[in-house]
C-alpha cells in the first residue's frame, strides 16, 4: 500500500523512473552485435532498427496502458492486420480516397478495443480470454476478407506512411513522436492518466470512491486499439500491400517491451518512458540476431525467453 | 474449503441446460440442412474429431480447475509431435513416444516452476513457454515435414477397434481415469479447492506448490499425448502442427462450464464441449463454409460460452 502514493506521485511528475533493466540489457546487446558483426553498427542498419521499432513502439504504448491496468491484450497483432487489409480492400477494390479508407481502419482498430474493453470492463471477463476470442475473430476476418491473399496494388500515396519524410524526419519517426507525446500527456497530465494507474494499483478504492473505472478501462483498450490502426498504417506502407498475417505475433513483441521496460502486471507500476527502452531492445534483439544468422524461430524463441526472464525477476524482486 | 469443493446446484444446472439445448439445436439444425449429417460415416468423423479436441483439452481443464491457464498447449503439443515424429519416423516407435512426453512433460514443469515458485502471472509464463515451444519447433524441424510412419503407430489415430475408432476409446479412457482422479483422489479434490480459494487451500495446509507443479507437468505430458494421436492420425508432422488448436482446447473447456475463476467444473464438460465444437466444425464443412470462418466461431464461441456463464452467475447467484 505504501507503494502507491509513490507511483502516484512519480506518475503525477511523469519523471523519469530508475532506470528498467531493459536500459542494461540494451547496452549490452548493442556492445555485443556491434563486436559480433561490423554490419550491426553502420548508420544504415541503425536507422533500420529504428524504422522497425516505429510499429513496434506504438502498439507497445497502448499495450502499456492496458498492462498497467492489469490487463493484457493479445488481439492487437490480428487486429492491426484487419486495420490493414480493410484500408487496402477500400483502397484498391472500392478505389476510396486515402482519408476515408484511414478513417475507417481507425474506425476498426477501436471498435475492436471498445468490443474488449466492454467485455474486461462490464462483463468482468478475464482479459486474456476476451482478446484471445477477439484475436481468432479478428485474424478470421481478415483472412475472409482477403481469402488469405495479399492485396496488391495499393495507390501510391500510401506509400508516404513509410518513406515520406518530413524536416528531415521520416514519417514512421514523426509518427511514433506524436503518439509518444500523446500518450505522455494522457497518463501524466490527465485525470485519465492518474486514473490508469490507479486502476491497476487498487480499482477498489477507485470504485468506491465513485470513479467511473469501467468506463476508463473501456477507453484504454479502445485507445490501445487505435494505436494498433496507426501502426497498421506503417507496416502496409512498408510491404507496400496489405495481408491478414503482417502482424501476427506483433502483440507478443509488445508485451515483451512493456516488460521489459519495468511496467510490472501488478500493482500499476511502470510508464512509457522504458516501453520506449524496451521496444528499441527488442527490436535490435530481432535485428541483431538477424545479422548473426538466426532467422525469425529462433527470434522468437529468445524473445519468449526474455519475456518470461524479465517478469520472473519482476516476480523475484517484488518479493524481497 | 467444503463450501468451495461443493458446487452450487443452480450454476450446474444453468451449464447442464444450455449446453444440452445447443447439442440438441445443432443435431436437429443440421440433420435438417443435410441428409449427410445422420449418416453412420458422418458420426464417426465427428465422434473422432471430438476425442481429438477432448485429448488436447483435458490435461488444461484441471489447469483451469486450479484457477490457472495454460495458453502454451498447442505450441507443446507442436514441439513435441515433432519430437516424437522425427523418432518414429526412423522407426523408433516407443522411444518416439516416450520423447514426445518428456518433451510435454518438461514444458509443463517449466510452466509450473515458473507459476508456483516464481510466482509468474500463469497466463504470462504459459504465453512465453508458447513462443519458446513455437520457435523451438521450427528451428527443429528447419520448416521440414516428417511423414510416413509406421501402420503400428498409425494405428492410434487412424485405427478402428471393435467399429470404433481408436482416438474415441483412448479419449473414453482419458475421460474415466481423469473423472476418478479429480473426484476420488486427494489430489484432485485438492485442485477444485485452490481454484475455489487459494488462501484456504493454502492455510489447511495443502501442497499447494507441489500440486500446481504436477497439475501444470500433466497438462504438458497430455499435451504431447495428444500430439501423438494427431500425427498418427494425418500420418505426418511440421511444425505449424497444433499452432491452431490452443483456441479450440480453450473454446472446449469453456464450452464445458469450466470456470475460468477456478474452482468449479469437471472433465466430463469438457468432453461434452469438445463435442459441441465437433458439431460445429462438422456443420460448417458440410454447409460449405469457409475455413477461415473456423477461427472466428472458435473466438465467438469462447466469448459468449464466458460471457453466459459469467453474466448467470451476476444476475441469479
Amino acid at each position: 500500500m505504501s507503494a502507491v502514493p509513490r507511483v502516484a506521485q512519480a506518475a503525477a511528475l511523469g519523471r523519469l523512473p530508475e532506470l528498467p533493466g531493459a536500459a542494461y540489457l540494451f547496452v549490452l546487446l548493442a556492445a555485443g552485435f556491434a563486436l559480433a558483426t561490423p554490419e550491426f553498427a553502420s548508420a544504415r542498419n541503425l536507422s533500420n532498427i529504428g524504422l522497425q521499432a516505429a510499429a513496434l513502439m506504438i502498439v507497445s504504448f497502448g499495450m502499456t496502458l492496458v498492462i498497467l491496468t492489469e490487463g493484457i491484450d493479445l488481439s492487437l497483432g490480428a487486429v492491426l492486420g484487419l486495420c490493414g487489409v480493410v484500408m487496402s480492400l477500400l483502397l484498391v477494390g472500392q478505389g476510396a480516397p486515402l482519408w476515408a479508407a484511414v478513417a475507417a481502419a481507425m474506425a476498426v482498430g477501436i471498435a475492436a478495443g471498445l468490443v474488449n474493453g466492454a467485455l474486461v470492463a462490464y462483463a468482468a471477463m478475464p482479459p486474456f480470454i476476451v482478446t484471445l476470442g477477439t484475436y481468432g475473430m479478428a485474424q478470421s476476418l481478415a483472412m475472409v476478407l482477403t481469402s488469405g491473399h495479399s492485396i496488391t496494388g495499393l495507390p501510391a500515396a500510401v506509400r508516404w506512411f513509410n518513406e515520406g519524410d518530413w524536416l528531415g524526419l521520416p514519417v514512421p519517426i514523426w509518427t511514433v513522436l506524436l503518439v509518444f507525446a500523446l500518450t505522455y500527456l494522457l497518463l501524466y497530465h490527465t485525470r485519465f492518466g492518474r486514473y490508469v494507474f490507479a486502476i491497476g494499483g487498487n480499482r477498489r478504492a477507485l470504485e468506491l470512491s465513485g470513479v467511473p473505472v469501467r468506463a476508463y478501462l473501456v477507453a484504454v483498450y479502445a485507445y490501445a486499439g487505435f494505436l494498433a490502426a496507426l501502426a497498421s498504417f506503417i507496416m502496409t506502407a512498408r510491404m507496400n500491400a496489405g495481408h491478414p498475417t503482417i502482424a501476427i505475433g506483433l502483440e507478443f513483441d509488445a508485451i515483451a517491451a512493456v516488460v521489459l521496460g519495468g511496467t510490472s502486471f501488478e500493482k500499476g507500476r511502470g510508464g512509457i518512458w522504458g516501453t520506449v527502452v524496451g521496444a528499441l531492445t527488442v527490436a535490435l534483439l530481432r535485428n541483431g540476431l538477424n545479422l548473426i544468422g538466426l532467422g525469425t524461430e529462433w527470434q522468437v524463441a529468445v524473445v519468449g525467453l526474455v519475456i518470461v526472464s524479465a517478469v520472473a525477476v519482476d516476480a523475484l524482486r517484488s518479493r524481497a | 474449503m467444503i463450501a468451495a469443493v461443493q458446487r452450487l446446484p443452480a450454476e450446474v444446472l444453468f451449464v447442464v441446460f444450455t449446453r444440452a439445448a445447443v447439442v440438441a439445436a445443432l443435431v436437429i439444425l443440421l440433420a435438417i440442412a443435410s441428409p449427410h449429417f445422420l449418416t453412420s460415416d458422418n458420426l464417426v468423423v465427428i465422434l473422432r474429431q471430438a476425442a481429438l479436441q477432448f485429448l488436447l483439452a483435458a490435461g488444461l481443464t484441471l489447469v483451469i480447475l486450479t484457477g490457472g491457464i495454460d495458453l502454451s498447449v498447442g505450441a507443446v503439443l507442436g514441439l513435441a509431435a515433432c519430437v516424437g515424429a522425427a523418432l518414429i519416423a526412423k522407426g523408433l516407435v516407443v522411444a518416439g513416444v516416450a520423447a514426445a512426453l518428456l518433451v510435454g512433460l518438461a514444458c509443463g514443469l517449466v510452466n509450473g516452476a515458473l507459476v508456483a515458485y516464481i510466482g509468474i502471472p500463469a497466463f504470462i509464463a504459459t504465453y512465453g513457454m508458447l513462443w519458446v515451444a513455437h520457435g523451438l519447433g521450427y528451428v527443429f524441424m528447419k520448416g521440414e515435414v516428417i511423414h510416413g510412419f509406421a501402420p503400428g503407430f498409425r494405428g492410434l489415430g487412424a485405427g478402428f477397434l471393435g467399429g470404433i475408432p481408436v482416438p474415441v476409446l483412448v479419449a473414453g479412457a482419458l475421460l474415466l481415469v481423469l473423472h476418478v482422479l479429480l473426484h476420488l483422489t486427494r489430489f484432485g479434490r485438492a485442485l477444485y479447492a485452490m481454484g475455489g480459494n487459494p488462501d484456504a487451500a493454502r492455510l489447511v495446509g495443502l501442497p499447494v506448490k507441489k500440486y500446481l507443479l504436477a497439475v501444470y507437468g500433466l497438462s504438458g505430458a497430455l499435451a504431447a499425448f495428444a500430439g501423438l494421436v494427431v500425427i498418427a492420425r494425418v500420418n505426418a508432422a511440421d511444425s505449424g502442427t497444433g499452432e491452431e488448436l490452443l483456441l479450440t482446447a480453450i473454446a472446449a473447456v469453456c464450452l464445458g462450464g469450466t470456470s475460468l475463476f477456478g474452482g468449479v467444473g469437471g472433465i466430463v464438460g469438457t468432453a461434452v464441449g469438445a463435442l459441441i465444437l465437433a458439431l460445429v466444425v462438422n456443420g460448417m464443412n458440410m454447409l460449405g463454409i469457409a475455413t477461415f470462418w473456423q477461427a472466428f466461431a472458435m473466438g465467438a464461441i469462447v466469448i459468449l460460452a464466458v460471457l453466459a456463464d459469467v453474466s448467470f452467475k451476476r444476475r441469479f447467484l
